[in-house]
């Protein structure tokens, strides 16, 4: 593992040079779902990263969390480049990844357990987190036995318990109802305000992330190439059902969006093309 | 890290270049197997409890829907009230249960009554077909007096103690091959041409063999077991170690899972399944390998009562034996099921099961 005495303490949290990433087709063909990405995430940082679907969001999480190698270009987190999977990091996929054979508690004890945290301690931190996620009661239920939103708390649990400073979320609460969704928003950025850990925030839901990043950043349609990107300058500390309410948050979003709408069209527009 | 980069490549390359093993020969066995007992088990329940339901949701509608409607509400006396139709719902199933039980016991004999009757009217010859009422005094014999080779107990006990050892050391070397092979590629690479080439030959016609070279004793037997088992093991576990979710993998080691504990608590967990599958074919497979062995040659067990009881044209002695065969079978599957059930508690119950 990365040692993070190597780092330089000013260098960016995450930066992308360059990056490309293709993928070989199950026919054979060659799939370039990122394209010369730059992107830079300072050292606690909130990020917000939206993009029409399958432009690549995803990929460009798994090639900073270092479970994919890009193709061409550099990534660096702390300054250092990406090699393996860094202890720093936590993850939330967007799809459903929590062990179907372990309890709720086990699965959020996985992190500290696989990191060589006694079980004791492991656990009591465990309990912390499913208090927090609001899964208190649910410790001994294995996850078939929750709903999808439940899941994806557990998967929330699981990340945060491991205290990470770099912050991967993919469309983390969207599979939540709109209350809890609220919730958790602002349980993550009190939690990052007080961690300062740096926040790359996937969703498909400008406001979500208008009203949680420092900066929000529009990919174009597939391959994923930055856009544009907008600093959000709304004051912190932010609840993120009040700030949608204010004047320069609707600013803001009318920017953002003629900027977004542009390439969800094109998005659009291809998916019908090839469907025809 | 160098191997744990090399180990996403390799993960990354397994669905487009699958040719390391022969896929199909697992997919072959956890179809077989999973026909079977879906025949045997599954589909009898299934069935068995899609019909109590059905039987109940009819009684539940003449209850509903008003008195009167069909025969079937003329049948019950239907409760309109609630705790009336979970009642009527509960008797319903148990009668069809009851039904069911009898019916089978009725067949049951039946055949049995049909086989003494053609023997004894001498309409099958009754040396070679032999008769029930002469298996079971056979049996009631061996059990209270003893074999030629000793009580049947002690005959019992070495096939089963051959069975069990032999089925032990298949199943650890089929698991722990089968999922070393499916996490390391370069295993695969090197081993699998033999691998396959071992699987080709019909395995059964080692019984002699190994009888020449480990004598009369259990470890011949043990030794027909063991390369019975290890093949339907290590294909099934080999399978389960490729078929992992590649998200729960990619999430165990951004939790900070190394090599060793990604394949320990994500790769093992979920190759049980399919692991057990095979268990419980190859279970019968050592049986088989200990039986065959005893057959051709052995100074003790179910198998040497078997060709015993040929040799001296005892045809009640071999159907004696099968049929204590047959029970020792079930009573192992019985066991292996009651294991399967308390591991895969965490496995959602399958649709139309109870819990
Ligand atoms: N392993 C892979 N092999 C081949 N192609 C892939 C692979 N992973 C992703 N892709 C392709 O790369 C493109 C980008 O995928 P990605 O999952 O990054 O999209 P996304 O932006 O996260 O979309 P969404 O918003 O729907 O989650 C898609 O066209 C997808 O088909
Ligand atoms: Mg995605």
């Amino acid at each position: 593992m990365i040692t993070s005495g190597k780092r330089h303490s000013d260098a960016p949290a995450i930066e992308l040079r360059g990056a490309s990433k293709v993928f070989r087709t199950p026919s054979g063909g060659l799939h370039t779902a990122v394209r010369d990405l730059d992107l830079t995430v300072e050292q606690g940082e909130f990020v917000a990263v939206v993009g029409p679907t399958g432009c690549g969001k995803s990929t460009t999480l798994t090639l900073v969390s270092g479970l994919e190698e890009p193709t061409e270009g550099e990534v660096l987190v702390g300054g250092v480049p990406v090699e393996g999977i860094g202890p720093e990091v936590g993850f939330v996929f967007q799809q459903d990844a929590v062990f179907p054979w372990r309890t709720v508690l086990s699965n959020v004890m996985a992190g500290p357990r696989f990191r060589g945290v006694p079980t004791a301690q492991a656990k009591e931190r465990a309990r912390e987190w499913l208090a927090r996620v609001g899964l208190a009661s649910f410790e001994d239920r294995y996850p078939h036995q929750l709903s999808g939103g439940m899941r994806k708390r557990v998967a929330l649990a699981q990340t945060f318990v491991n205290d990470p400073s770099i912050l991967l979320m993919d469309e983390p609460f969207s599979a939540l109802d709109v209350q809890t969704r609220a919730l958790m928003s602002d349980e993550l950025l009190e939690l990052w305000g007080g961690t300062g850990s740096s926040v790359v925030f996937v969703t498909h839901d400008l406001e979500e992330a208008i009203a949680l990043a420092d900066k929000v950043v529009v990919m174009t349609a597939g391959p994923a190439t930055v856009k544009q990107t907008f600093p959000i300058d709304l004051p912190r500390p932010r609840k993120v059902e009040s700030v949608r309410l204010e004047p320069r948050f609707v600013e803001i979003y009318r920017e953002i969006w003629s900027s977004l709408g542009e390439e969800v069209r094109i998005t659009r527009e291809r998916g019908a093309a090839s469907a025809a | 890290m160098p191997p744990e980069n090399a180990a996403a490549a390799a993960a990354s390359q397994t669905k487009d270049a699958e040719d390391a093993m022969d896929i199909h020969q697992a997919e072959q066995t956890k179809h077989a197997e999973q026909t079977e007992r879906a025949e045997q088990t599954k589909h009898a329940e299934q069935t068995k409890r899609a019909e109590q339901t059905k039987r109940a949701e009819q009684a539940n509608e003449a209850g509903g829907a008003g008195r009167g409607q069909g025969t079937k509400g003329a049948e019950r006396p239907a409760d309109p009230a609630r705790g009336g139709r979970t009642q009527a719902r509960a008797r319903a199933a148990r009668n069809r249960r009851l039904v069911v039980y009898a019916t089978r016991v009725l067949l049951l004999i039946a055949v049995l009554a049909l086989w003494e009757v053609l023997a004894r009217t001498k309409t099958i010859d009754p040396f070679n077909f032999s008769m029930p009422s002469k298996i079971w005094d056979q049996i009631t014999q061996w059990a209270l007096h003893g074999t030629a080779q000793g009580s049947l107990w002690e005959q019992i006990w070495y096939t089963l103690y051959e069975a069990l050892f032999g089925w032990i050391i298949g199943v650890i070397g089929g698991v722990v091959l089968g999922i070393a092979l499916g996490r390391v590629r370069f295993l695969a690479d090197v081993l699998g041409p033999y691998i396959k080439v071992l699987n080709a030959l019909p395995r059964i016609v080692l019984a002699p063999i190994f009888l020449i070279w480990f004598g009369l004793g259990p470890a011949s037997k043990v030794a027909s077991a063991v390369v019975l088992v290890f093949f339907p093991v290590f294909f099934n576990a080999f399978q389960g170690a490729r078929e992992v979710d590649r998200n729960l993998v990619a999430n165990a080691r951004i939790l900070g899972a190394g090599n060793r504990r990604v394949t320990l608590q994500v790769v093992i967990p979920s190759a049980t399944s399919w692991i057990f599958t095979s268990l419980h074919v190859s279970f019968g497979f050592a049986l088989i390998g200990a039986i065959v062995g005893e057959y051709i040659g052995a100074t003790k067990g179910l198998g040497l009562l078997v060709s015993a009881s040929q040799g001296t044209f005892n045809a009640a002695g071999v159907y004696a034996a099968m049929v204590i065969l047959a029970v020792v079978a079930l009573l192992a599957e019985g066991l292996l099921t009651f294991a399967e059930k308390r591991l895969f508690r965490w496995k959602p119950a399958e649709p139309g099961a109870d819990r």
